[in-house]
This record gives structure tokens, C-alpha cells and sequence, in this order.
């Protein structure tokens, strides 16, 4: 740095924030020409993929309830519904009476999400469980892996641990007779 | 049919080509040493002005005639929406709001032809303008060409599609325009640094032009922040205030660059240093409102705050800004190197200079903290193709450590003298607030659960009593007789007062914040008639009705809560269901206590066996309320620090031979 003069110095000093706005211009206009290239879509970020393998994750239960982890969903025969849900929203409280009737056809599994314990045993034990497996996801890591962006949402797990419907709304009488049910009667056949 | 929609883009284009001119002929103008286009800049900014308030009342003109031809009012809408909203909602969709950010920019350059008359030089005046003109310009072209807000379409519909339910509140009503004096407001600062990188010269009267500026933008960019933050408290209903959203964060950084740009402006003024410095935060301050109003619309940012994304107007507006912050950073990397610090006196760490310079560093670490975050998932999105979340855990671990040091700096700041304050006098002056402080936490303790909020709630309330003990030794409080500190108060420079406002509004806010980390929340199904018991209250349903809105049907429930029997308040949670775009929102009640939001959402109702229930969302916030009155003071204390004689120069001189020796020496 020796052989440059004061003012160059100051100069090349005085061009850091130039140089980091070029960077961040450039990225942005990387992106835009992506997008409408269609080959970045920052909406897309937190897609699940759809006939896909689970993502891997391990999640201890909430006790009394077992957890579960990706291996287990990809050592099943039949299908499973996961569902994502927390004691602190109203669209999961007010899914639940279709989800007591959704149990008599095929296991439901839930993941608490960014909940405590009492408050997801509370939950349940006002609105009755239809859980045969509860998990607990305390800081929405998990969550962050299977790509929701809310709860309640709810992935139809096939065969193999493969995710074979996504659900990103609360599940209603409608989509339950019309979509969900017809589908588990395609994969379990 | 005067206000015609084409009468309003004839106007828009005839903005743009006055602000082209208004950046051009000035320059022109002092080249050649023409006195008369110079001053034909002033006229064209009032022209261009009138041009655009023209353009403006066309657009609402149409809006509120339903004219369903023009497409913008077709898409955003509707015959059976009120009036207000009518008018409002001209500015809640992008074309709009473009449109509204160019109107404000032109008013910014009429006050600044306006006030400047006398008291700015002409040359600096003329550059000033000729900036502003020159940014117009380009968000004029940018209006005209991508997102024209006259754009007519054949066949016109019958009815609009309606706006976002959510949108048709009278908080958001005025939160865009407030937001955007802030965004738009910075641009004057802006223009200045600019400016005095072409005269090649800065002094402590720039800084005395540049900061009632930088604190009116300042002011106005607090009130829209804190406006929009109320609005997802009462609105969305999830109980939050803040969800460092992208778009959150694109107010928040300007805003803190803002706060740094605003106090080192007093430097400037008053000690004619840390001039490259200032000339940087105005040109930063300014471009991250830029970038924050405008990429929000590019699509890039993944947010609820969704605009009609468009790449194509997004390459536009990538362009316009790397010809405005990439063009000032150039000048700056140029220029800035020849201003050298005359008169560049040397200050101690322990003095007001050093705490403001240790704020400007805390406030800028903690915007480069906000801006990684809110950058980095679309970057490692771009350059490894990994998706990751930023979220409250990331922006809580990294922004806490920083703000504490800053707020305590905050109480210590004011108290100290210029160039070097000696310790002994400092804790002198610091042991009685230190102990109430301490006797503050200890009854705090008992309401705060964890470690952390309890921190911050201490630190809120050493922010406030040091402020106000600052006011107290100032004005010898019950150390000299009682009438003498009362004609001392009268004496004190109202910008001494109006720091203390400010700062006490900043602790009052910091105390919600922790405070609001305690709320406590319950979501419960409720038979007409029965009783919840949550944080000490007992709430309890008393009834259901049906009531018709002006263009939705609202189901509203009744409330009541008691504690130990009193009824304390009634709230009248609601479902609103809109027809035109069949949307169902809920309408949140809040009772504001003065220690307490008692807040209520009402959910879908469910009939089983004969009984219907209703699903009832209840929270309990603590002073949630003092988040927004804390901003409110913050407001109201910079516009009395503002409206100090010692702003206006001229008067200064004067009015210092008034002023005893004791009260300069507290300057």
C-alpha cells in the first residue's frame, strides 16, 4: 500500500461502499433476469417437493405420545397423513372435527409446530386427539425442511416415505371426500 | 369531464419533461453564469408540482366516479366500497403508490424552492433542485413506461374487482402516504450530500441546512413505521407487532441509517467534523429507501406484502437505481477523498462526540445485521440453490446484543460535554440514576418471567431516567430554589428538551417491546355464556349478532371481561365476509388498558348436538399500546428539537447575546 499516494488511498477507501453496492446490484439483476428466465422463483424457495423422498429429520414425541422419524415413514406400507399444527392457531383448532373423522380411514400423524408440550396436550385434550403418533417440532426446524409456510398443512406420505400430496390450507369436508380419500384408495391399491 | 384520466397522463408526462428540465438548466445555468435559469428552477419545481397534484386528482377523480374503463380502478375497485377507501386505495396498489412517490418528491423540491429562499446559497439551492428534479425524472419515466396507473381497457368491466379486505382499514388508510413523506423525505438529504460533492465543500452550516431534513423525513419514516406495525398488531390478528418480514425490514434499515444520519448531522453542525462520514449515511439513507420501496415490488424479496410482480419493470427499476446510488457512490469514491477535515478537532472517547460516534457504529452494525438477514435467503437461493429461512431467532440473537450497549450509551450521551468529559463527574452526576435503576429491576423482577426481557425492560428504564435526570441537573432541581430551576427551564434550548422527549420515547417503546415478550394468549371454543379465565381476567361470551357493514356482513360477538367481578371492558370481536372478492377476514377488538392490551379475535363457529361455539382467539399484552406512544413521543420529541430558534440561522446569531453564559456552556 506503501507506493500509493495519500488521496488514491482514500480513494480506494471510499470506494468500499461502491463496490459492495455493484455486488449487491449485480446479484439482484442476476436474479430478476432468472426469474424471468424461470429458472429462479424466490416464491418457490419453500415448495416441498412433491413425489419425493421425506427430508430427513428425527423427532421426539410428546410424552405420552411417540415421535417419529423420516425412517420410520420410509419403512411404511400404507400410506400416512402428517399433519402440521400448533395449539396457537385457529384454522388447526377448527380442522380438527374433520380430523377425528379422517382417523377411521387411515393414521394420522401430527408434528407440533414452535409449540410446548402443554399447551399441545391442552390443545388435544379440548379439541380430542386423532393422533396415533404426535411429534414435537419445539423450534420449526423441521418445519423449515418439509418447506410449510403456515400450519395447519398436511402431507399424504405413500409407500416408501414418498410425499404424494400436499395440503397447504385446512383440510376441509370437501377436500377430505374429494381429493384425499379417492387418493389413499389409488395408493393403497 | 375535465379531470379526465387522459387529462391526468398528459399531466404525468408533462411532470416528467419539467423535472428533466429542472435538472438540467441549473447546471447549465451556474456553468455559464446565468442568473435567470437558475431561477427558472424554482418555477419548474412548482410547476412540476402542480403538474403532478394535477395527474394525482385524476386518478382519484376516477376512482371515486367509477370509472371502471381505466384499469387500474377496475382491478382495485369497486362500486359498493367507501368513499375513503375509494380515495385511499388510489395509493394502495403499485401504480399508485408510484404515482403518490413521485407527488411527494416534487412537493419535497417546492418546500425546498420555498424555504431555502434566503437562507441557502444559490449555488447549493440550485444543485439541491436540480438532484431532486433529476430523481423525479426518472420515477416519472419509470411510471409512464411500466406501471402507468391511466392505462384504459376495452371493455370496461360493470363492477371492479374490489381491494384486499384486509387493506380496507382506516390505519392503512394513511400509512403509505406517512411511510413515503419518510422514504421520499430522505431524498432532500440526499440531493444536499450530492451537491456538496460537486461544490467540493461542506461546513457546519451544511449540516445545520441538511438536519431539520433528515429529522422531518426521520419523523415521518417513524410514524409510517410505527403505523404499519399497529396495523399488523390490530389487523392480522396473530396478537404480533413485528415479523421481520422483508418488507418490514426494508423500512427498518433506512430507518436506522436514518437515526445514525440525524445524530451525526449534530456533529457536523456543532463540532464541523465527521463530514465524509455524514455525507455517506445521506447518500446510504437514501438509497436504502430506494432499494427498500422499489425491490420490494421486483418480486425478489419473498414477502406477504406482495405487489403485482413483473421482472421486466423490475430490470427497469434495477437500472434506475444503479444510476442513482451507483452514480452517488461513484461521485462519492471521487469526490469525497478531496474534502479533507478542516478545523478537524481531535475528541476524547468519553465525550459527546464519542457516544455519538459509538452510536452511529452500533446503528449502522445493527443495519448491516438487519440486511444480511433479510438478503440472505434469496442470495444463497442464487448462488448455492440451498432455501433457507431467516427468521425472529436469527434477528433476536444478533439485534439484542447490539441495541443494549446502544441504549445505554443513549442515557450516558446527552450528559456528557463536547471534546472530553472527565469519569468522576460523569458518575457523580450517573450514581442516583444507577440506583433507581436498580430499584426499578428489582420490582420489575417480580412481573418479568426470564432473564432477557427482564434486561431489556431495565435497560428501557435506565434509558428514561437518565433522561430525565439529565433535565433535572440542568435545571438544578431541588438543589437551587424551585422558581429558579423553573425560569431555568424556561431557558433551556428547546433541542435539549426535545432530545429528552425523543429518548424517553425510545425507552417507553423498548419497555413495550419487553413487555409484550410476557403476553399470554389462549384459543378456546365458547358456548354463548361461558366463562375463560386467562392472565387474571375472566372473559366471558355474552351474545352473537348479525350486523350489515357498507359492503360486507359482519358477525360480532360480545365480549365481556371482568376481573374479580368488575367489568373492566367489552369487546366486539367480528367476522367480516365480502361479497365482491367472497373473502372472510376477522375484525380484531382490543381494549387498551394503560398497563395492558386486552386484545380478541373471533374465529369460525361450529355447531355439535344443538350447541353452537364459537372459536375465540384471546390475548393478554402487556403494554403493547406503549410500542407505538413510545414512537409517537420519539416523534413529538424530535419535532420540538426541530422547531429550536437555533435552526434558523440568522436568529441564532441574534439570540445567542440573549442567552446567559451557563446556558451556552450546556450547549
Amino acid at each position: 500500500m506503501t507506493h500509493f499516494s495519500p488521496l488514491t488511498r482514500r480513494r480506494l477507501l471510499m470506494s468500499i461502499p461502491l463496490i459492495g453496492a455493484m455486488g449487491i446490484g449485480f446479484s439482484f439483476w442476476k436474479m430478476l433476469t432468472d426469474m424471468s428466465a424461470g429458472t429462479f422463483n424466490s416464491h418457490d424457495i419453500n415448495t416441498p417437493i412433491l413425489n419425493r423422498p421425506v427430508p430427513y429429520f428425527t423427532l421426539p414425541g410428546v410424552i405420552p405420545q411417540q415421535g417419529f422419524s423420516s425412517t420410520e415413514l420410509k419403512h411404511l406400507n400404507t400410506p400416512v397423513l402428517v399433519i402440521f399444527f400448533a395449539s396457537w392457531c385457529i384454522p388447526c383448532l377448527e380442522e380438527m372435527p374433520i380430523l377425528l373423522s379422517l382417523k377411521n380411514f387411515l393414521p394420522l400423524w401430527g408434528i407440533a409446530y414452535k409449540d410446548s408440550p402443554y399447551n399441545v396436550k391442552e390443545f388435544l385434550h379440548n379439541s380430542g386427539n386423532p393422533f396415533t403418533r404426535l411429534a414435537e417440532d419445539r423450534h420449526g426446524l423441521v418445519g423449515i425442511d418439509w418447506g410449510i409456510s403456515g400450519v395447519p398443512e398436511s402431507f399424504l406420505i405413500g409407500a416408501g416415505g414418498i410425499i404424494r400430496w400436499h395440503n397447504p390450507n385446512p383440510l376441509t369436508e370437501e377436500t377430505m371426500t374429494h381429493i384425499l380419500l379417492p387418493l389413499v384408495k389409488k395408493i393403497s391399491s | 369531464m375535465f379531470f379526465s384520466p387522459e387529462l391526468g397522463h398528459y399531466a404525468l408526462a408533462l411532470a416528467c419533461i419539467i423535472a428533466t428540465a429542472q435538472g438540467i438548466f441549473p447546471f447549465i445555468g451556474l456553468y455559464y453564469r446565468n442568473s435567470l435559469l437558475i431561477n427558472l428552477t424554482y418555477r419548474l419545481a412548482y410547476g412540476q408540482c402542480i403538474a403532478l397534484s394535477v395527474s394525482f386528482l385524476c386518478l382519484i377523480y376516477a376512482a371515486v366516479t367509477n370509472d371502471f374503463s381505466v384499469e387500474n380502478i377496475a382491478m382495485n375497485s369497486a362500486v359498493s366500497k367507501p368513499l375513503l377507501y375509494k380515495i385511499t386505495g388510489v395509493w394502495g396498489n403499485h401504480e399508485g403508490s408510484i404515482l403518490l412517490w413521485a407527488f411527494i418528491l416534487s412537493l419535497c423540491g417546492t418546500v425546498v424552492s420555498l424555504f431555502g429562499r434566503h437562507s441557502l446559497p444559490t449555488s447549493l439551492k440550485a444543485r439541491v433542485i436540480a438532484i431532486l428534479g433529476l430523481i423525479a425524472a426518472g420515477f416519472e419515466l419509470f411510471c409512464l413506461t411500466t406501471s402507468n396507473p391511466f392505462m384504459r381497457i376495452f371493455p370496461a368491466p360493470w363492477d371492479g374487482q374490489g381491494m384486499n379486505p384486509l387493506l380496507q382499514d382506516p390505519g392503512l388508510a394513511f400509512h403509505p402516504p406517512i411511510l413515503y413523506a419518510g422514504y421520499v423525505g430522505f431524498a432532500v438529504p440526499f440531493a444536499f450530500a450530492i451537491a456538496a460533492l460537486l461544490e467540493g465543500h461542506v461546513d457546519a452550516a451544511w449540516g445545520q441546512w441538511v438536519r431539520p431534513w433528515a429529522i422531518t423525513a426521520w419523523c415521518f419514516l417513524t410514524c409510517g413505521i410505527a403505523a404499519g406495525s399497529w396495523w399488523s398488531y390490530y389487523v392480522l390478528g396473530w396478537g404480533g407487532y413485528w415479523f421481520w418480514d422483508p418488507v418490514e425490514n426494508a423500512s427498518l434499515i433506512p430507518w436506522l441509517t436514518g437515526t445514525a444520519l440525524i445524530h451525526s448531522a449534530i456533529v457536523v453542525e456543532k463540532r464541523n467534523t465527521l463530514k465524509i462520514w455524514t455525507i455517506l449515511l445521506s447518500i446510504g439513507t437514501f438509497s436504502f429507501s430506494l432499494s427498500g420501496t422499489f425491490l420490494v415490488r421486483s418480486g425478489i424479496l419473498n414477502s406477504v406484502h406482495a405487489f403485482a410482480n413483473d421482472p421486466a419493470r423490475g430490470i427497469f427499476i434495477l437500472g434506475l437505481l444503479g444510476i442513482v446510488i451507483g452514480g452517488s457512490l461513484l461521485l462519492f469514491a471521487y469526490r469525497a477523498p478531496l474534502l479533507t477535515e478542516t478545523n478537524s478537532t481531535l475528541f476524547e472517547p468519553l465525550s459527546r462526540e464519542g457516544m455519538l460516534l459509538l452510536n452511529n457504529i452500533l446503528l449502522c452494525s445493527l443495519c448491516a445485521v438487519v440486511l444480511t438477514g433479510t438478503l440472505y435467503p434469496p442470495f444463497m437461493a442464487i448462488l448455492t440453490g440451498q432455501t433457507i429461512s431467516v427468521g425472529k431467532p436469527f434477528f433476536d440473537a444478533t439485534t439484542i446484543p447490539l441495541a443494549i450497549p446502544l441504549f445505554i450509551a443513549m442515557g450516558i450521551g446527552p450528559m456528557l460535554p463536547w471534546k472530553r468529559a472527565h469519569l468522576w463527574p460523569l458518575l457523580n452526576k450517573l450514581w442516583f440514576v444507577i440506583a433507581l435503576t436498580a430499584i426499578a429491576a428489582l420490582i420489575a423482577s417480580h412481573k418479568f418471567y426470564g432473564l432477557l426481557p427482564l434486561v431489556c425492560a431495565t435497560i428501557a428504564i435506565w434509558i428514561i431516567i437518565a433522561s430525565l435526570s439529565d433535565i433535572a441537573q440542568r435545571v438544578a432541581l431541588l438543589r437551587a430554589p424551585f422558581l429558579t430551576s423553573i425560569n431555568r427551564a424556561c431557558a433551556l434550548p428547546r433541542s435539549v428538551i426535545g432530545v429528552a422527549i425523543a429518548h424517553i420515547g425510545v425507552g417507553i417503546t423498548v419497555l413495550g417491546i419487553s413487555a409484550m415478550s410476557q403476553a399470554q394468549h389462549l384459543i378456546v371454543e365458547m358456548p354463548i355464556g361461558t366463562t375463560k379465565h386467562l392472565a387474571g381476567y375472566d372473559w366471558t361470551l355474552t351474545g352473537i349478532a348479525k350486523k350489515p357493514g357498507p359492503n360486507y356482513m359482519a358477525l360480532v360477538a360480545t365480549l365481556e371481561v371482568r376481573n374479580n367481578g368488575k367489568l373492566i371492558a367489552t369487546l366486539h370481536p367480528a367476522r367480516r365476509h365480502f361479497n365482491t372478492q367472497n373473502q372472510t377476514i376477522a375484525h380484531v377488538s382490543i381494549a387498551s388498558l394503560p398497563f395492558a392490551d386486552l386484545y380478541s379475535v373471533l374465529g369460525k363457529q361450529r355447531t355439535i348436538d344443538h350447541t353452537t361455539t364459537y372459536v375465540l382467539k384471546l390475548h393478554y399484552n402487556p403494554l403493547a399500546s406503549w410500542i407505538w406512544g413510545g414512537a409517537l413521543i420519539m416523534v413529538i420529541g424530535s419535532a420540538f428539537s426541530f422547531s429550536d430558534r437555533r435552526n434558523n440561522h440568522f436568529r441564532h446569531i441574534l439570540h445567542r447575546q440573549h442567552l446567559s453564559p451557563s446556558v451556552i456552556e450546556a450547549l
